[in-house]
């Protein structure tokens, strides 16, 4: 580790970043700071003073809690009450108090304390868990400077407005922060932001260039600083404020920011200024209240006492009527008819000089003698149903995911029966379908393509047509003893005799090979970590760019080492003999990162002598790659075309390599260009740099293509396949581009061979022109017109639903048509032409677009399930009826936001056939069991009424008819709640129309 | 890790019979051979019970106006009538009288009364539910208080077999529990029966409550409009063609509300009264499943169909 650091030390990464860096908002207007809005003064390293001064900020202890033990009572009585039920059980109950009442109080009183008890200590215990997460979260520790240049361990809570802290790698921040230095020189820092927007990559935060000295711990002994910025709000992107440090004032901006549930990563250590805390952090400020979710049944439930308190009302009123009759006749003339009742002598209640009244009175009488119509115990017995069967959700075997040691959670019970009524599942691919684990698998390379491994998509093809795949058994047999030599390496699956083990030094085109892999292992933003058995693993952005360092490893090409200036490459003798490296160092020169409009990214190196060229290397998407080679460097363009066609038709992720030799005065001439544009203030420098760098990323030499698999989960196509039989629709949302969206709908089964493919893009000759031209309203106005078009097309193709046709149709959109299809005016068609599809892609959605979609497909009043794991996911997990988190790999974001979290995609399938099935079937027969036996109840008091004068007697005794919902009747309902099976788990998925 | 039982993987043995024809004609068949000779039986134990039942609400009021002679205090309401008995009826014969139209059920009825008063001699003054039969006029309570008591019984029979009188125990006719537990053995009546109206029965101040079984009876309040209740007991047999002469005191007031009076005579069986009611239902539901099950058995013979 000390090694690593010390390395590390002199790495001034700056340099090598063109693009990332140079992006420093200056556009904010800093002339605001002060107004208001913009009135927080913070005192750097002297949190006291903030009190003298006057100022009042919270502290940083977070409560996430809905009650405190104060409000908990008013309050969570004041939620109860808000249910029909409950209100009306209150109000009978305070006139049971009145001597209208025709039972005694305290029995029509107590079920309803036992209920409200009951789900008031649930409501309690829920809570108690939130408190408990508060409470772990407040008392993490962070080192927190106390003077005189030491720093010490506090607890999160204590962690006050300006003080400085520093912050250890693989943490998290406490609080939003002003980054001041890190141990790198240049106050670079390296954060995840998944807990905020589920992005993997690591984002890049530099500090001030005036505190990024700030190396030692003792430096901050007299340090003072005020930084005046913001105040509080929501906007994770923006953020305006100034220092005053030395007398100087400097500009802050979101780069200099550290956000609150963000971590520290690749980096050791950073100082940094608190200037938000507790709920005024960012992050904080963004949570907002999870909607509620009720399920359908409850709706439905609801209208059920509805319809049972007219019924009530209605034969209340029917037997006042007649009680009414009745006591009017008991006293005629001054003559006692029923005189055992003393007609002549009585209350307001059985008067029959006041018989209206008195009937009116016995109206209310009777609303609380029928009450049994209305089963109090219902929303308690549900909830307990529910919870049990989330345990047993929770319980299921089949559902527990050893790798992770992640059961399937439950995490908010009251949505189980909705799975059993799933319309249509709404996935996220990255991570849900897919591992997000990106594994090597093939290259071609000098127009030979290499690597034989058999790739999922091609499995699942082969599958389909039948055709036993000729050399699977070949390859599965290949496999296995590959597994016997050496432990399988993650993300690398080439296999390839011809190149492995060194033996590329025999192919004909091996110059290439090796300015293959050496390309491979120089030009990514990777960073190794050397352990102490020379081992050496890499931290790298995104997980397609680490694949390329391992497979340039286990090839002999071992990226080893890398400095400010320069990368040493580890090479393996190809000659057998493993123990002989040979070093390489290249001198880099410049790095032109990749961003998703340049599509490529390049690295300047000067290798070692005795060669000692200057080489540009590149790889990137194949259509900026090939427009950008030199005639004379297209010599394997046709074949690599091809293998790149193959390749992205097996589902694989291509990039095209390619490089190029500078001669000294060309690259002397880019280097004054690119240092000119990024010193210039001026508005265009980006414009600039990207002109720059075009200029030098020219009459390139191609060298091949890599394929890179976006491993597929366990079980996925399986799953798709016995959820498409069940007659659930499934939707893709991806951010993915299309090519790759429909790879992946083929490799998991969405998509079939016979299907007809109606395709909505926005690619048709004349929009691009349109775009060329620049007109915004023009261009929005000719697109949504194409939109349009297509999706009438589209509705034309798919025959109404009266005619039946053995044809499927899959849907493919892509994020740009999304936008204009999910306009108020055309989602509706677009709707109606989706609904009809077998299987929907949504290629190049953003999260907010796929929470629109999920909102869309919820007006078709279909049940939805949006499954996700990213923070990305959380809009969709949110607004669909169901959310189900993965709890894998990508943060807690998505499975906190969700329903039900469950391990993998796989589970699915149990979860909805199996448990779905059962959780509905059980919900549903116990609802109506519970009413059955309540109008049973009720009926049969309103048929003794009739032999009763309607005088209001019950026909049981007062305890009998109180206990009867709460203790008597609800143990049986309950278990028929949780135990019911019609039919076994097996039967449930084997036959999937159960569903 | 979920821990993995049968339980909590919800496999737990279950039966769920699949109702195959031979399942449901054997479940039809069987229902019906149980039922059919309970039925017989409680109907053959109804059957045994002789029941003589006799109103005479109309026919010992000689005049029209019967409101008006019922509640004249001062004319002779002795009323005689004569039964044969038809069948030969074993000891105990049980005395009831069978009134209709009365709703002992009321809510206001119900609740006229106070338990406390009825156990607990401190409890006395607790009249409040009793209004208007609560307190005299000058405020002493009543004891028993409430409409229920006050409205006590009050006709009385003599029985005379072929002539001769036949005494009519009135012991324990209460239940044991009433008379135990509801009713105190210290309590005595007062200020009962000394207000404007009069309702029923007066009791003699000089019993306690525990001892006036009538009154327990009475206040045991039926279910329906229609009831009977013990009268007394009859400790000698009757044979067939006796003739048994009923002197009644028809005192009380069924005539204001239109419900009617009646004696009734009956013998005991192990299913109680006569109640043939328990029987047919047995015999009806019996001989429909055995009906049933026959014709399913017959269609299944007939129309055979496999199920895979």
């Amino acid at each position: 580790m000390a090694r690593v650091r010390r390395r590390l030390e002199k790495l001034k990464l700056s340099t090598l970043y063109s693009f990332a860096l140079c992006a420093k908002g200056s556009t904010e207007d800093h002339s605001k700071i002060g107004t208001a809005g913009f009135s927080r003064v913070v005192y750097v390293n002297d949190p006291d003073r903030h009190e003298e001064e006057g100022f009042r900020y919270p502290r940083n202890e977070v409560s996430t809690t809905k009650y405190s033990l104060v409000t908990f009572v008013p309050k969570s009585l004041f939620e109860q009450f808000r249910r029909v039920a409950n209100f009306y059980f209150l109000v009978s109950g305070i006139l049971t108090l009145t001597p209208l009442a025709p039972y005694s109080a305290v029995s029509a009183l107590l079920p309803l304390s036992v209920v409200i008890t009951a789900t008031m200590l649930k409501e309690g215990v829920e809570d108690w868990r939130r408190k408990q997460q508060d409470i772990e979260l407040n008392n993490r520790i962070v080192k927190v400077h106390r003077g005189n240049g030491s720093f010490e361990e506090t607890k999160w809570k204590y962690i006050k407005i300006g003080d400085v802290i520093k912050v250890e790698k693989d943490n998290f921040f406490p609080a939003d922060l002003i980054l001041l230095s890190s141990n790198y020189p240049d106050g670079i820092c390296y954060v995840e932001t998944m807990n905020l927007d589920g992005e993997t990559n690591l984002k890049i935060k530099q500090a001030l260039e005036v505190t990024s000295d700030l190396q030692e711990d003792g430096d901050f002994t007299n340090l003072r600083q005020i930084i005046k910025c913001e105040d509080p709000n929501a906007n994770l992107y923006s953020f305006v404020g100034t220092m005053d440090y030395k007398g100087m004032r400097h500009p802050l901006s979101p780069q200099q920011l550290l956000l609150r549930d963000s971590k520290l990563r690749n980096t050791d250590y950073i100082y940094g200024a608190v200037i938000f805390t507790g709920h005024d952090t960012k992050v904080m400020q963004n949570a907002t209240e999870p909607p509620s979710k009720r399920s359908k049944i409850e709706k439905k439930m609801d209208y059920i006492i509805y319809l049972l308190l007219c019924s009530l009302l209605g034969i209340a009123l029917l037997g006042s009527v007649f009680f009414g009759i009745w006591t009017k006749a008991d006293l005629r003339n001054g003559e006692l008819k029923r005189w055992y009742l003393r007609p002549d002598d009585s209350t307001v209640f059985y008067d029959p000089k006041r018989a209206p009244l008195a009937s009116f009175c016995h109206l209310l009488t009777a609303l609380m003698l029928y009450n049994y119509f209305i089963p109090i115990s219902l929303y308690i017995s549900i909830e307990m149903v529910k919870i049990l069967q989330a345990v047993f959700i929770n319980q299921d075997i089949d559902m527990y995911d050893e790798e992770s040691d992640k059961p399937t959670h439950a995490r908010t019970s009251n949505l189980n029966e909705e799975l059993g009524q799933v319309d249509t599942i709404l996935s996220d691919k990255t991570g849900t379908l897919t591992c997000n684990m990106m594994e090597f698998i093939k290259c071609s390379i000098a127009g030979t393509a290499y690597g034989q491994s058999v790739t999922e998509v091609e499995k699942a093809m082969a599958l389909r047509k039948g055709v036993p795949l000729g050399d699977e058994i070949e390859a599965g047999g290949h496999k296995e003893k590959q597994i016997e030599e050496s432990p399988h390496v993650k993300g690398f699956n080439l296999k390839d005799p011809r190149i492995m083990d060194g033996n590329w030094i025999h192919e004909p085109n091996k110059d290439v090979i090796r300015d293959f892999f050496r390309l491979l292992a120089i030009c990514h933003t990777c960073i190794p970590e050397v352990d102490e058995t020379d081992k050496v693993s890499y931290e790298a952005e995104s997980p397609d760019e680490a694949a390329f360092v391992i497979a340039a490893r286990e090839l002999g090409f071992e990226f080893y080492k890398r400095t400010q200036t320069s990368i040493v490459i580890r090479e393996r003798d190809p000659n057998q003999n493993v123990a002989d490296y040979q070093y390489r160092k290249y001198e880099l020169l410049n790095v032109l990162e990749f961003s998703s409009s340049r599509r490529r990214m390049s690295v300047i190196v000067k290798e070692p002598e005795p060669e000692g060229r200057i080489l540009l290397f590149s790889k990137g998407a194949d259509s900026v790659m090939f427009t950008r080679l030199a005639p004379d460097g297209r010599k394997f363009e046709e074949e690599t075309k091809r293998h790149i066609n193959e390749y992205s038709d097996s589902g694989l992720r291509t990039l095209v390599l390619a490089y190029r030799v500078l001669d000294e005065k060309e690259y002397e001439n880019f280097a004054e260009k690119f240092r000119t544009a990024k010193i210039s203030g001026s508005a265009d420098r980006d414009e600039q740099i990207g002109e720059a760098a075009d200029s030098i990323e020219r009459d390139l030499i191609l060298l091949g293509a890599t394929a890179v698999e976006d491993k597929l989960q366990k079980g996925v196509p399986e799953c798709i396949d016995k959820l498409a039989q069940a007659g659930i629709k499934i939707w893709v949302l991806t951010g993915d581009k299309m090519e790759t969206a429909i790879n992946i709908g083929f490799a998991c089964s969405l998509l079939r061979q016979g299907m007809t493919q109606i395709i909505i893009a926005l690619e048709a000759p004349d929009i691009i022109a349109l775009e060329k031209n620049g007109d915004k309203d023009s261009i929005a106005k000719a697109s949504k017109q194409s939109v349009m078009g297509q999706i009438e097309d589209g509705i034309k193709q798919v025959p109404t639903l009266g005619q039946s046709s053995t044809e499927s149709f899959a849907l493919i959109i892509d994020g740009k048509s999304l936008t204009y299809a999910l306009e108020d005016d055309v989602k509706f068609k677009f709707l109606d032409l989706a609904v009809k599809c077998a299987s929907v892609i949504c290629c190049r959605s953003s999260p907010k677009q796929k929470a629109l979609v999920t909102r869309l497909v919820k007006h078709s009043d279909k049940v939805t399930l949006a499954i996700g794991d990213g923070a990305n996911d959380v809009g969709m997990l949110q607004e669909a009826d169901i959310g189900v988190g993965i709890s894998g790999v990508e943060g807690m974001q998505a499975v906190m936001a969700s329903d039900i979290a469950i391990a993998q995609f796989r589970f699915l399938e149990r979860l909805l056939l199996v448990h779905g099935h059962w959780c509905y079937r059980r919900i549903s027969v116990m609802i109506c069991y519970f009413f059955y036996k309540n109008v049973t109840f009720g009926v049969t008091i309103f048929l003794y009424e009739a032999f009763a004068s309607f005088s209001g007697k019950p026909a049981y005794n007062d305890w009998f008819l109180s206990l009867y919902n709460v203790f008597f009747t609800s143990l049986p309902v309950i278990a028929l709640g949780v135990f019911d099976q019609d039919v076994s788990s097996r039967l449930c998925l084997q036959f999937k129309t159960l569903h | 890790m979920p821990a993995y039982s049968k339980f909590t993987q919800q496999e737990l043995p279950a039966c769920k019979p699949l109702l195959t024809p031979e399942i449901v004609i054997a479940a039809f068949a069987l229902i019906g051979a149980l039922f059919v000779p309970i039925g017989l039986a409680s109907l053959h134990a109804s059957r045994q019970v002789v029941e003589l039942v006799h109103r005479y609400d109309a026919s010992c009021v000689p005049v029209d106006d019967k409101v008006g002679f019922i509640q004249n205090s001062r004319t002779d309401k002795t009323c005689t009538v004569t039964m044969t008995v038809p069948k030969y009826m074993k000891s105990p014969i049980h005395v009831y009288y069978l009134i209709d139209g009365f709703y002992q059920n009321h809510r206001r009825y119900v609740r006229s009364r106070s338990d406390k008063q009825l156990r607990y001699k401190s409890a006395a003054h607790l009249t409040s539910d009793c209004v208007p039969e609560g307190d005299t006029a000058d405020h002493a309570p009543i004891v028993p208080c409430g409409l229920v008591a006050w409205s006590l019984f009050n006709d009385t029979y003599t029985v005379r077999v072929n002539g001769v009188v036949t005494q009519v125990n009135k012991k324990d006719i209460a239940w044991k529990s009433d008379k135990n537990n509801k009713f105190g053995k210290n309590i005595y009546p007062s200020n009962f029966q000394k207000g404007r109206l009069i309702g029923g029965a007066t009791l003699n101040e000089s019993i306690p409550l525990s001892e006036q079984e009538d009154l327990i009876v009475w206040m045991r309040t039926a279910a329906l409009p229609t009831f009977r209740k013990l009268y007394g007991r009859i400790e000698k047999d009757i044979n067939a063609n006796d003739n048994v002469t009923v002197v009644i005191q028809n005192n009380y007031n069924t005539y204001s509300f239109g419900g009617s009076k009646a004696l009734v005579l009956s013998t005991a069986s192990w299913i109680g009264g006569k109640n043939n009611f328990i029987g047919i239902a047995y015999l009806t539901i019996g001989g429909l499943c055995l009906s049933l099950a026959m014709g399913f058995l017959v269609l299944y013979m007939v129309k055979r169909r496999y199920v895979s």
